[in-house]
């Protein structure tokens, strides 16, 4: 309308919009969008309040910095409350935004993407939700798991038990306790070919849904079968039950290691504090703490704005997990500018620099992976970390177990 | 407003019953269904599309549960559960049998129906909240079950990746393509409650409905209809599941659970009990209005809040606001969306010379 009027305020309006436009066209190519996933209210938030921020802030850590090769990251977050129908939608969301990749939050969720993802050409990177087949990637070539999956963790946990009994685990017998439903079921088959192999006597405990019940089964364990170790495998608020219940009924802690999500400090804080929780195992997949030049940087970077120190950080194991996963995502990108000469990089370019990731540690909060064409898992490094003395202290370096059995049933599961 | 009439007056059983109330009606109908068949395909981004596609599913399931607990008052928790009886037959049928969806969809349908004809048995003894108990036990039985049986279930992870649908070689995958593929089956599931809601297994639901003594006492058999009502229901469940799973590409269990029943409750409650409309506008309101909601964040809240609070904030505010707005509308008009649209338009129909 004011176009046509032709007056004065017009012709400064347009020259704005077009400045604008010029100038948003610019940012654009110097800008790198990444979509992010994340459940910060629903059934999962426990994790998600902590690893979102996480990511979000070694990102503006990168921007801070000058960007990833010179080009800005733009992060799209979107809560999908741990249901299927809006991570679709924030999928599709993140596609029309132009992302370059995807961090996907939820088992379901990843299940329900994986073929969308491969059909766009978009990578997702689903770090401790991922089925374990997803390591495969000939298999599922736009899913990485980018972490170790459930048959890596229950090989290092197997690995563990034989170190802190001495060496071997023959005519011992190991617990496990899991929830019931598909991720806590996932690790079966690898203990089971373990119990054989390793000649140690294996009975499983299922915790149903929503898993803060457990008493007659840690009863059964205790009590009844009288395990040499335990390991534990469960989610949301069941941790911390399984830590009362099992030093309830006596049985020493530093028998005991949890896998990957029953290993935050949130989970020691409700199952009574780190006095009580004394000497439990912990497996992690990124490092744990303050201690490193990464967190050390951010919590710099709050202070040069006048902010204190973020105070998600008290869940490092979350927080942590979250600047981890944003480093592989950045890592990925510079991979991929790097290979185009400083050009900017499409979806299947950054999918191709995440599969040269190696040696990127990050100081110790990221393991020694190597990520190829054919392993999206990076080699399934976990630590397991000890509470001792209001803390958690490191107990093992990066480690990996069983590998050929691993390759074994990969090999299976893509035969069928 | 371009109503000149004081208002709908039926004269006979033919008019009272009849699809279009209205001239109007029909033209309205026609309308939307270019809008929905040629403009919005052409004009919507596939971004937008993918929005209505949720849409268009959740409203089978949404009609569904209307027909059992809207128009024959049986409440049920569990239809969750047998959209993922319907998931998993259809997608057991692709990959085992490696059938068509045009034979996977009907099955996945009748499987769910039988399995809810089962369910509801209870329903002849017991109403109300005791039924609703019953119905709770049904969605956990089934899941666990799904959970447990590997032959059901595929494997450990419970998750069976089916194909694409294909319509004559020709493969639907992108958002666009889904669309037409859905909204075919949504509009096929309108029409069909429809109709069913003004014949006579319609009427007698609403008889149960309103007194189930009175309508046995006038020759209703309850014992067939109650079943009927739970059968009908869950077939819409079921084929509501199959559309996810071939939307999705995968049958999983996990997107099936109890907080999902719940949730088909909101849209029905919130659209309407005992309306078809009702049933479209629920499931639109529940699905589309926390897109909306992030939306007008994303655009203002950058005004109130660092760029490092905000998705936090958004998050957190989605739900108030959502829950703030269910119960506005509820208490504007507890009869539902339904209602608030049939008030505005009975208003316009004699405006201004309303009385």
């Amino acid at each position: 309308m004011w176009r046509v009027k032709g007056h004065r305020l017009g012709a400064v309006l347009a020259a704005g919009t077009i400045a604008l436009a010029a100038n948003s066209a610019a940012a654009q190519d110097k800008e790198v969008v990444f979509g992010l996933q994340c459940d910060r209210t629903g059934a999962t938030q426990t994790v998600g309040v902590f690893l979102c921020p996480g990511y979000h802030d070694y990102i503006a850590l990168v921007n801070s910095k000058g960007g990833v090769e010179g080009f800005k990251i733009r992060v799209i977050e979107i809560d999908h409350e741990y249901k299927v129908p809006p991570a679709m939608e924030a999928h599709e969301r993140f596609k029309k935004e132009g992302e370059v990749l995807e961090g996907l939050y939820g088992t379901p969720q990843t299940a329900a993407l994986a073929k969308k993802l491969e059909e766009d050409k978009i990578l997702g990177t689903s770090p401790g939700f991922g089925a374990a087949a997803a390591a495969d990637g000939k298999r599922f070539p736009y899913l990485f798991p980018v972490a170790a999956t459930y048959w890596s963790q229950i090989a290092a946990a197997v690995e563990f038990a034989k170190k802190q009994l001495g060496g071997s685990l023959n005519g011992k017998k190991i617990a496990y306790l899991f929830f019931d439903n598909p991720a806590g079921k996932e690790p079966l088959v690898i203990l089971e070919d373990l119990a054989k192999s390793e000649g140690f006597e294996l009975r499983t405990f299922a915790v149903p849904s929503p898993g803060v019940e457990m008493a007659a089964q840690v009863l059964d364990i205790t009590g009844r079968f009288r395990p040499d170790f335990v390991i534990t495998h469960l989610f949301g608020r069941s941790p911390s039950v399984s830590i009362k219940e099992l030093k309830g009924k006596g049985f020493p802690l530093s028998k005991v290691v949890s896998l990957v999500w029953g290993s935050s400090e949130a989970d020691i804080k409700a199952a009574g504090g780190f006095g009580a929780a004394q000497g439990y195992n912990a497996m992690q997949f990124a490092g744990v703490g303050e201690e490193f030049p990464v967190i050390k940087g951010i919590i710099d970077m709050y202070k040069a704005q006048g902010k204190p120190a973020p105070k998600e950080l008290e869940t490092s194991v979350y927080y942590n997990r979250g600047v981890m996963i944003a480093a592989l995502h950045v890592e990925a990108v510079r991979n991929a500018i790097k290979a185009k000469g400083g050009a900017a990089p499409t979806s299947e370019d950054v999918k191709n620099g995440m599969e040269m990731v190696k040696g990127f540690t990050l100081g110790g909060l990221v393991p020694p992976m190597t990520i190829t064409p054919e392993d999206h898992e990076g080699g399934g490094w976990v630590q397991v970390w000890t509470v001792k003395d209001g803390k958690f202290e490191k107990t093992t370096d990066w480690f990996q177990a069983y590998r050929d059995l691993i390759k074994k049933h990969l090999v299976a599961s893509a035969q069928n | 407003m371009f109503h000149r009439e004081s208002g709908v007056f039926k004269t006979s059983y033919a008019a009272d019953m009849a699809l279009y109330p209205l001239p109007i009606a029909r033209w309205t109908v026609a309308a939307l269904l270019v809008l929905f068949a040629v403009v919005a395909p052409l004009s919507l981004h596939e971004y937008y599309l993918s929005i209505i596609n949720l849409v268009l599913i959740a409203v089978v399931g949404a009609l569904g549960l209307n027909i059992l607990v809207g128009y024959t008052g049986q409440i049920s928790i569990g239809h969750a559960a047998f959209m993922s009886v319907g998931a998993y037959t259809a997608a057991n049928l692709a990959v085992k049998a490696h059938l068509p969806f045009w034979i996977t969809l009907p099955a996945g349908g009748l499987m769910a129906a039988l399995i809810g004809a089962i369910v509801g048995i209870p329903s002849l003894r017991i109403k109300g909240l005791y039924l609703a108990i019953a119905t709770l036990a049904g969605q956990l039985i089934i899941e666990w079950t799904i959970n447990h049986v590997p032959w059901i279930s595929g494997g450990a992870q419970a998750s069976i990746q089916v194909p694409r649908p294909s319509l004559l070689g020709y493969e639907l995958r992108t958002q666009g393509q889904l669309y037409f593929f859905l909204l075919f089956f949504t509009v096929v599931a309108i029409v069909a409650t429809l109709n069913l809601v003004r014949s006579r297994i319609g009427r007698a639901f609403v008889a149960i409905r309103d007194q189930d003594i009175a309508a046995e006492i006038i020759g209703i058999d309850i014992f067939r209809y109650k079943l009927l009502s739970f059968a009908i229901s869950s077939f819409y469940a079921g084929v509501c599941g199959v559309l996810y799973t071939y939307y999705l590409g995968i049958a999983n269990y996990e997107q099936f659970q109890i907080v999902v029943s719940i949730d088909y409750l909101a849209m029905i409650i919130i659209g309407g009990l005992g309306s078809v409309l009702g049933s479209i506008l629920g499931a639109t309101f529940v699905t589309f209005l926390p897109i909306v909601i992030r939306w007008t964040m994303e655009s203002f809240g950058g005004l109130f809040f660092s760029p490092a609070e905000l998705p936090g904030t958004i998050s957190s505010l989605r739900l108030i606001v959502f829950g703030a707005l269910i119960i506005l509308f509820l208490v504007v008009e507890p009869e539902g969306l339904n209602r608030l649209w049939r008030n505005i338009r009975n208003y316009f129909r004699v405006w201004p010379f309303s009385y």
